[in-house]
């Protein structure tokens, strides 16, 4: 037994963050820096400050995403490879049409297609995974969805280097128009998935979940080919401010995890409905884990909701003169959060759980789609950008 | 999951409610209970769909046709058309907040207790009832197990505190307390907002419009005809209006929207746009819009010039200026008209956008209502597409404006009329667009532009054929010629081939090619070869135009007729001038215009905005985040270690913790510790924490703890 207190302290102290980082962990820290610094170089010429800010942020971002969830690194830095060699080959748009690699695989086009095979595909094979209870397929599932999400990722990066090629350099983040955030929806939400799927250690929910993201593929399908949605268009002036870089991929955090949470509901009412006993029992997620991860969701998408209502107000009081306006996207915005901010309440108070939860939650998607489409689709503001 | 901060309040009402239940009391309770919380923010959610279904602040007489004279004072008296003021609305609005706000005052002392009470007077029963909890037999002394036992919570990370009772000694150790904040944070936060905005809303305009010191304006007037009485004064309180402001003129008032009508808000300053610009995308998108501002403030030595656009406002004084939309500012036109009568008459007309002309036109009465202007068209090239194949090519075809025509009897026609020529495989024509009504596109004459680019030659032409005497010739000289060429040498037959030559055109100019068609049908019918007839009859009015286009060639180029020869260019002009003719009998005006020069002159629509509260809103945004985030991301942790001296000198040690937001996560972090106190100990201990693994999390029982 040691002597002094400052030994004994000094065996027994929990390491702190700092202690607890692994090499890996500093060589990730190092790319992004260096990836960052790269990038600072190549573009500081055309980036304003608030871009440079942007980019600073985002940096320090993955640095803590890939200390905190191992797995998103070789996303994060296999996605930022295929995009940069997209790019290399990308000297004018023709190029899309001629060079092997962006006709099949990396052009925003190509990319943003392979995504919505390879989603609808990992659901079915999450489905087998869930009905056979076969281990071996749940992995496969996880990796297409890894894969998924990875091309819709690098379908948006690319894209946003194709607004830039465009005559008149109309170049703009792609995340202002339907169609591209029904993509980026796809992606949040697959990445917040998979996050959780490691976090609880079960593959069981991925079915569920995946069939909403199948869902948004689905109508973003209808909107590529019935409406030709994929074309460039340039910004309308209301749109072309850094604001947008941030505000809308927060909403979509939000979003991604109402959806989740709104699945989970969905999970919860079936597996109330079985018996212990029954087979189906352990294939199924826990009420326990459902319930756990529902909460996380929710709470997480609350939290960022709320972060990306208030980046709405400051943009709305920099574009259209006033932080609120009552205008419909905006009250939809309410709407939606104080919603989650009743389901929250409830579940705190009553401790309650279960199934009012899980219909509440599964509501909660019904606002919330409205806010994110039904508002663009039905009713005319100041936000009728997105149309349909 | 986190029980405690309402556990403990309701607790403590509880326990007061024993003793005296006052009125005030029961109504805090009421305002401050979690149900009434819920309720209210359904209920605000609920209120807030009426205004995204039903569009607000649009003028009453839409709302009057689309409901119907009942519905219509019905939803005026609730307010509908403007509900997010509605007295009713902003009431549930107040209640929401006050009740966050006695809901979260009434909790602070729960939750400051909880962040610096130590609660060292635990019992073991009470200890050994948490889901964590372990306990060695060991055969170190108190002093030393405690010792470890304390180090290892610093160690952890843990504030703690140390209580002796009798000779047990309790070490009392927590820590993420700042949960507790978050929550009042959050809360606090909610109430904060609702008051900044609440600054900002339109309730003391409502206030002056009930005590009756304000009349809002439903007429469409010039300022300087407002009637005091729907004047504000400057610094005024909080308000949102637009202005528009003509380039190189000025305004100090904005107007602010009340219901179907508006007041005059003075500025405490002048501002005087020097110009407005709008960029385009190559597409002739617009990319941004411009306006070059000059604020004069009698408290500036120093007039301000900046320049605003869209997302980059001005700020002066409190007031902000936004760039929020643009219309004409009155550009004014230079143009030349041509009678259509065949007078070959022209005549000058100068006029501005949103101006009202009448027109003397010969015998005809005409007022000509100028629409618009527009600067540039844009339109996808068609040469580009077989050039280089590409599709996003584009041109700009130049200057065009927009007119109402309208005759004695009020009948309507828009006109759409372009200032240059414009190419079209390969050939050059005057575009003017007419419509009957706004709902169907524009169809466009295309008059052929000349050698100088010029409609003169065509005017020329179409003037001519209005020249009885001159169709006359031109008839007889085409009669000859045919007849000749068929070999029939007939006078009085020539002469009545000249007539019939003489009335298609006639007809033509009157009603173009259908008519004349009609009319040859008609006449040749009975006759015995009907299809020579017409083919004939054909041939004969065009050689006749040809021979007066030849005539108008003749006299330019100042030769004998005989001499004239024509190529193909010109025919080619001939042609598209024969079916011009034909157009113009259905063009709808007297009058057909050239833009001889133009001033373009713009307005901006500024929104002008003066937000008292706005920091207050921004700065409880802050708090709202920063309580979130505590709220969820931090958990409140509390562990305890009980060490109680042995007759052997050995000692007995337990440690319990407990934790409500992440069970899990304790759960591991408190294996941790203990295993830490294991190796400082040497000794192993039973484990109940690991065995009760699914404990359902929510069962750690907060209330024996106290
Ligand atoms: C717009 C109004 C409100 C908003 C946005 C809001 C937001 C929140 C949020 C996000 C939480 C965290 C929930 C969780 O930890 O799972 C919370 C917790 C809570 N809220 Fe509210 N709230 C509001 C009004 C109220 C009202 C009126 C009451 C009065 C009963 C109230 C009482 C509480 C309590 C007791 C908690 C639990 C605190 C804790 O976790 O320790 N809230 N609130």
């Amino acid at each position: 037994m040691v002597a002094s207190r400052e030994d004994m302290l000094r065996e027994i102290r929990r390491p702190s963050l700092w202690q607890r980082l692994t090499v890996a962990d500093w060589a990730w820290a190092a790319l992004v820096v260096l990836a960052t610094a790269g990038t600072y170089w190549v573009l500081w010429g055309v980036m304003n400050v608030y871009e440079v800010v942007i980019t600073f942020f985002t940096a320090a971002t993955m640095i803590g995403l890939g200390w905190h969830w191992h797995a998103s690194r070789w996303y994060m830095a296999i996605v930022c490879l295929a995009s940069l060699f997209a790019i290399t080959r990308y000297p004018e748009l023709a190029a899309a049409q001629s060079d092997f690699f962006l006709k099949y695989l990396l052009s925003s086009q190509s990319a943003i297609m392979w995504m919505s095979a390879l989603f609808p595909a990992a659901t079915v094979v999450y489905g087998v995974a869930l009905f056979t209870g076969n281990d071996f397929a749940g992995r496969v599932a996880s990796k297409l969805t890894w894969i998924a999400a990875g091309a819709g990722l690098v379908g948006l990066l690319v894209r946003w280097h194709e607004t830039h090629l465009y005559a008149g350099g109309i170049g703009y983040i792609p995340v202002s128009n339907l169609y591209e955030v029904f993509v980026l929806f796809a992606v949040m939400t697959a990445l917040i998935y998979l996050y959780y799927e490691n976090a609880q250690r079960t593959r069981s929910m991925g079915f569920f979940v995946l069939l909403i993201i199948s869902a948004s593929i689905g109508f973003l399908l209808w909107y590529h080919f019935d409406r030709g949605a994929y074309q460039i268009e340039p910004l309308v002036p209301a749109l072309n401010s850094y604001w947008m870089k941030i505000h809308v991929p927060t909403n979509f955090v939000g979003y991604g995890c109402f959806a989740i949470a709104a699945m989970l509901g969905v999970a919860y009412l079936i597996r109330a409905r079985v018996s212990d006993d029954s087979p189906w029992a352990e294939r199924l997620p826990t009420l326990k884990q459902i319930d756990e991860v529902s909460y996380r969701a929710i709470a997480l998408g609350f939290a960022f909701f709320t972060v990306a209502t208030i980046l709405g107000a400051l943009w709305a009081a920099e574009a259209w003169g006033a932080y609120w306006s009552w205008d419909p996207k905006e009250t939809w915005a309410l709407i939606v959060w104080l919603n989650y901010a009743a389901w929250l309440h409830l579940r705190y108070t009553k401790g309650l759980r279960g199934k009012p939860m899980a219909w509440w939650a599964i509501i909660g998607l019904f606002v919330t789609t409205f806010a994110f489409l039904g508002v663009n689709m039905f009713l005319s503001g100041l936000h009728s950008y997105g149309e349909l | 999951m986190a029980q405690s901060a309402a556990t403990i309040s309701t607790g403590q009402s509880r326990q007061r409610g024993q003793y005296r239940r006052s009125l005030g009391a029961i109504w805090l309770e009421f305002l401050g209970s979690m149900n009434l919380a819920i309720t209210l923010l359904v209920v605000v959610s609920i209120a807030s769909v009426i205004g995204t279904v039903l569009p607000q602040n649009n003028p009453y007489s839409e709302y009057l046709i689309q409901f119907g004279p009942f519905w219509f004072e019905v939803f005026r008296l609730l307010n509908l058309y403007d509900v997010y003021s509605a007295w009713w609305f902003l009431a549930i609005l107040g209640f929401l907040v006050l009740s966050t706000g006695v809901c979260v005052s009434r909790h602070i002392p729960g939750v400051w207790r909880e962040i610096t009470r130590y609660r060292t007077h635990v019992r073991e029963k009470s200890l050994l009832a948490l889901s964590q909890h372990r306990r060695w037999r060991t055969s170190v002394d108190a002093e030393s197990v405690e010792a470890v036992a304390e180090t290892a919570l610093q160690g952890y990370g843990f504030r703690t505190r140390r209580e002796a009772r009798g000779d047990t000694v309790v070490v009392a150790g927590m820590k993420g307390g700042a949960t507790r904040i978050g929550y009042v944070l959050t809360h606090v936060a909610v109430v904060v907002i609702a008051l900044g905005a609440l600054a900002d809303g339109n309730i003391n305009l409502k206030l002056r419009e009930l005590m009756g010191d304000l009349a809002v304006e439903t007429r469409d007037l010039p300022v300087s005809q407002v009637p005091a009485a729907s004047w504000l004064g400057p610094e005024s309180g909080s308000f949102r209006g637009n202005v528009t402001i003509p380039e190189e003129s000025n305004s100090g008032v904005v107007f602010l929207q009340v219901r179907d009508g508006y007041v005059v808000q003075q500025l405490p300053f002048e501002i005087y746009v020097e110009d407005f610009r709008i960029d385009h995308y190559p597409n002739g998108m617009p990319s941004s819009y411009e306006s070059d501002l000059v604020i004069h403030d009698p408290a500036l030595e120093e007039p301000i010039r900046q320049t605003i656009s869209v997302n980059h406002p001005l700020t002066h004084r409190g007031h902000t200026i936004y760039q929020a939309s643009f219309t004409d500012g009155g550009t004014a036109l230079d143009l030349t008209g041509h009678l259509l009568d065949g007078s070959g008459q022209t005549m000058p007309i100068a006029g501005r956008v949103f101006e009202n002309l009448r027109l003397q036109l010969g015998g005809l009465q005409r007022t000509m209502e100028i629409d618009d202007f527009q600067l540039f068209n844009v339109d996808r090239d068609p040469r580009a597409v077989e050039r280089t194949g590409s599709r996003d090519e584009f041109r700009n075809v130049g200057p065009s404006f927009n007119f109402t025509m309208r005759d004695e009897a009020g009948q309507a026609r828009e006109f759409h009329t372009y200032m240059a020529p414009v190419e079209i495989d390969d050939r050059w024509y005057y575009l003017h667009g007419m419509r009957e009504s706004a709902s169907e596109p524009f169809r466009y004459l295309h008059i052929p532009a000349d050698a100088n680019a010029s409609m003169e030659t065509f005017m020329a032409f179409h003037a001519a054929l209005h020249d009885r005497a001159r169709v006359e010739r031109a008839a007889r000289r085409a009669a000859d010629v045919l007849l000749a060429q068929m070999g029939v040498a007939n006078p009085e037959l020539g002469a009545r081939v000249a007539d019939t030559a003489n009335d298609m055109i006639a007809t033509l100019v009157e009603g173009g090619f259908g008519a004349v068609n009609a009319q040859l049908e008609a006449r040749v019918a009975g006759s015995n070869r009907p299809e020579m007839l017409l083919e004939f009859s054909r041939s004969v009015l065009q050689r006749t135009m040809f021979e007066i286009y030849r005539e108008q060639l003749a006299a330019r180029q100042g030769v004998e007729l005989s001499m004239v020869q024509t190529d193909a260019d010109q025919r080619a002009f001939f042609e598209e001038a024969m079916n011009a003719v034909s157009a113009v009998a259905e063009y709808g005006s007297p009058i057909i215009f050239e833009i001889d020069h133009f001033n373009h002159r713009e307005a901006t629509g500024l929104q002008i905005t003066r937000a008292p509260g706005k920091n207050v809103v921004y700065a409880g945004s802050a708090v709202l985040v920063l309580g979130i985030f505590l709220l969820f991301y931090v958990s409140h942790r509390r562990i305890w270690a009980m060490v109680t001296p042995r007759e052997d000198g050995g000692s007995d040690l337990l440690m319990a913790g407990i934790n409500q937001r992440r069970p899990e996560e304790f759960e591991a972090e408190f294996a941790d510790l203990a295993e830490a106190v294991e190796n400082q100990l040497g000794v192993t201990g039973d484990m109940p924490g690991r065995r009760r693994k699914d404990a359902s999390d929510s069962a750690g029982p907060t209330e024996q703890t106290d």
